[in-house]
């Protein structure tokens, strides 16, 4: 957006809302509305684009969201965000097409609206950042299970229902580099719901119809943290290695035990820090969102756009005994 | 009268379980071993507590819709205690997981007592309200397994004469509940409600104490389960046991306690949760499609119910045999 049309916004604002002594419109706002309040994910997310505010110098952020995981609860807090003509909106959605409405209007304010984590229908944003791609984390679930069996072996699939979407597409992505993992066999595929009773159960079953079974990939966090806690009680220990992808605090007590030798999750840390250099770069350097771009983020390196202007920042972060104890009281 | 010597619904069950093990050894010998049997005893453990909590209540003509609800806020409040006050012996967390259930349980019992809401409405709401105190005392977030005490988590697990005390809870309950129900002016009084309530008052019970107490000793039992679930899967977070009050339901329902409340048995409340819990830990054994899984658990339920409102079904009797030659 212009220079001129924003002082004209700003001193507008300013003058209609605040009566009394002008506030410091001087720094860039930048707000972070994310799914819900509360959620360790999302702190660690805004410490993150703490870091970049400070990095940039003239960035204040607005961490912002609902207290529950609602797009209501969204669209509420764009509002307030448009009525405070902030500078630019990163948003997780809760619902990709709910919040587009609202975020259409932001951009005709000249608010810039970036999507991350969780994204937005193409129309409501201007650019979605990915914390990973599918085939880079599909090519990650089975890496950490075959890093730990160099002579190969019998692994399986626990993941959430049988119609997540983001599971399957992880899971398809992982069948399509097993080649790369000569001597690697996927024996079964289970499904836990989502629920730790049902994955427990699932876990104990893969234990007892495979008994060589060597690694159960759980790309879900319910399901990485029962299938551990199965091992465990199964006092398989040692003989069979639960991976995928979980959070750190949550899968602190599998890495004590040896029940999870490694798992992977994006680093939020990372997310909220190339959230808000990406947001900073396309409200104020005049970058333009369009396919093909390259967009710097700081230490992140650059994000390539794709066809519908989404782009992947990284591979998952691998957590081990090495760095669970710095990660576990973050999120 | 004969059914009530040999109690025909019950035979009839515990056939089609042995029936149900037979096939299932067909396709996976070691399911039947006796150490997965002890097994699948103790997974079905918590389901076989909540069923007889559940049975009391459905039999005073109520049902308990928040009993999965009441089970994860008490379990999640205890399991905070635990982080808290890491060195609070085990029984104490107990009681107060006992105590917290009940007073959830007498929340739901004095609505329905003294507001005369229909339960169903009443257990819906608190429901959900139980569910959203979660979120509230915990701030959506997870109590992990690192931050339990090692005795927290090892309760339910420690082993007195080869089997885990999970599985006794269940034993003692099961122990408690037929003595309560055939034994106690109590029990009686539970049957006497669901049975015909306007002949209860007569014989001078209070029909509306006697609901309440019945919601309390479920609230009660989901408080304890609460515990040993946690304890278990060394995890607490808001949608523990999400949906798991249907299959509470389901269970008495397969173990022929009637919806209509006044007819049931302890043992055909334990006997629907094993048969359920047979089902959910045969199914990821014996290699059926996660896609069928469901269907046949759900075919499972309907059959067994079909069966029961056919056996339970009377015959109607004919009092005027002109009117019937007539027609």
């Amino acid at each position: 957006m212009s220079v001129f049309d924003k002082l004209i916004a700003s001193a507008a604002l300013a003058t209609a809302m605040f009566a009394g002594p002008a506030m410091a419109q001087d720094d860039v706002r930048i707000a972070l509305v994310v799914k819900a309040l509360g959620i360790g994910f999302f702190e660690a997310a805004a410490e993150g684009a703490e870091e970049a505010a400070e990095e940039l110098g003239n960035v204040e952020i607005i961490y912002t969201g609902p207290t529950d995981t609602t797009a209501e609860g969204q669209i509420e807090v764009i509002n307030s965000l448009i009525a405070q003509n902030v500078d630019a909106i990163a948003v997780s959605a809760n619902d990709t097409d709910a919040l587009v409405p609202a975020l259409q209007r932001a951009m005709q304010r000249g608010i810039t609206v970036i999507s991350w984590d969780s994204g937005v229908a193409p129309e409501g944003r201007e650019l979605h950042l990915n914390p990973s791609s599918n085939s880079l984390i599909g090519n990650m679930i089975i890496k950490l299970a075959a890093d730990h069996l160099p002579d190969g072996g019998e692994v399986a699939v626990l993941s959430a229902t049988t119609t997540s979407t983001n599971q399957n597409i992880w899971i398809e992505e992982m069948n399509k580099v097993m080649g790369n993992y000569p001597g690697i066999e996927v024996v079964a595929t289970v499904y836990g719901d989502d629920l730790a009773d049902k994955s427990y159960r699932e876990a104990t079953g893969l234990m007892q119809s495979y008994p060589d079974l060597d690694a159960i990939i759980a790309p879900t966090s319910v399901g990485i943290v029962a299938a551990a806690q199965a091992v465990v009680d199964a006092g398989k220990v040692g003989e069979v290695n639960v991976t995928g992808l979980g959070l750190p605090s949550e899968m602190a007590g599998a890495i004590e035990s040896g029940a999870s030798q490694s798992f992977a999750i994006w680093n939020p840390i990372d997310l909220g820090y190339s959230a808000t250099m990406l947001a900073y770069e396309l409200s104020q350097n005049g970058v333009e969102a369009a396919p093909g771009a390259e967009i710097p983020m700081g230490r992140m390196g650059t994000l390539t756009l794709d066809d519908n202007s989404e782009g992947a920042m990284a591979d998952p972060f691998v957590y081990d005994a090495s760095n669970i104890d710095q990660f576990k009281s973050i999120f | 009268m004969l059914p009530r010597i040999i109690p025909v619904r019950e035979t009839i069950l515990a056939g089609a379980i042995l029936a149900l093990l037979a096939l299932i050894a067909s396709r996976f010998a070691g399911f039947v071993a006796p150490s997965n049997l002890a097994n699948v005893f103790n997974d079905t453990s918590p389901l076989i507590i909540l069923a007889l909590g559940q049975m009391v209540v459905i039999l005073t003509r109520c049902i308990d819709l928040s009993v999965a609800a009441n089970l994860a806020l008490t379990g999640m409040a205890v399991a905070m205690i635990n982080v808290a006050m890491p060195g609070l012996p085990i029984p104490v967390i107990i009681v107060i997981a006992l105590l917290l259930g009940a007073a959830m349980g007498a929340v739901n019992g004095l609505l329905v007592w003294k507001l005369s809401i229909p339960p169903i409405v009443v257990t819906l709401g608190t429901m959900t309200i139980f569910r959203g105190i979660i979120f509230l005392i915990s701030g959506g977030k997870w109590v992990n397994s690192h931050e339990m005490s090692e005795s927290f988590t090892g309760f339910p697990r420690a082993e007195v004469l080869g089997l885990p005390l999970l599985s006794w809870a269940a034993i003692v309950t099961v122990l408690l509940f037929a003595i309560m129900m055939a034994r106690t002016p109590l029990g009686r009084s539970i049957f006497a409600v669901g049975g015909n309530p306007h002949a209860a008052v007569y014989t001078g019970i209070n029909v509306g104490r006697t609901q309440f107490l019945a919601f309390v000793i479920s609230g009660a039992l989901a408080g304890l389960t609460g515990y040993l679930w946690v304890a278990r899967y060394a995890v607490a977070y808001v949608d523990i046991a999400g949906g798991f009050e249907l299959e509470v339901v389901a269970a008495c329902v397969i173990g022929g306690i009637s919806i209509a409340g006044g007819v049931g048995s302890v043992g055909g409340a334990v006997l629907g949760a094993l048969f359920l819990g047979v089902v959910k830990n045969a199914l990821p054994v014996v290699n059926i499609s996660p896609f069928w899984q469901l269907a046949i658990s759900g075919s499972a339920i309907l059959i067994a119910v079909a069966f029961n409102a056919r056996a339970g079904r009377k015959k109607g009797r004919i009092i005027l045999k002109s009117a019937e030659a007539k027609s």
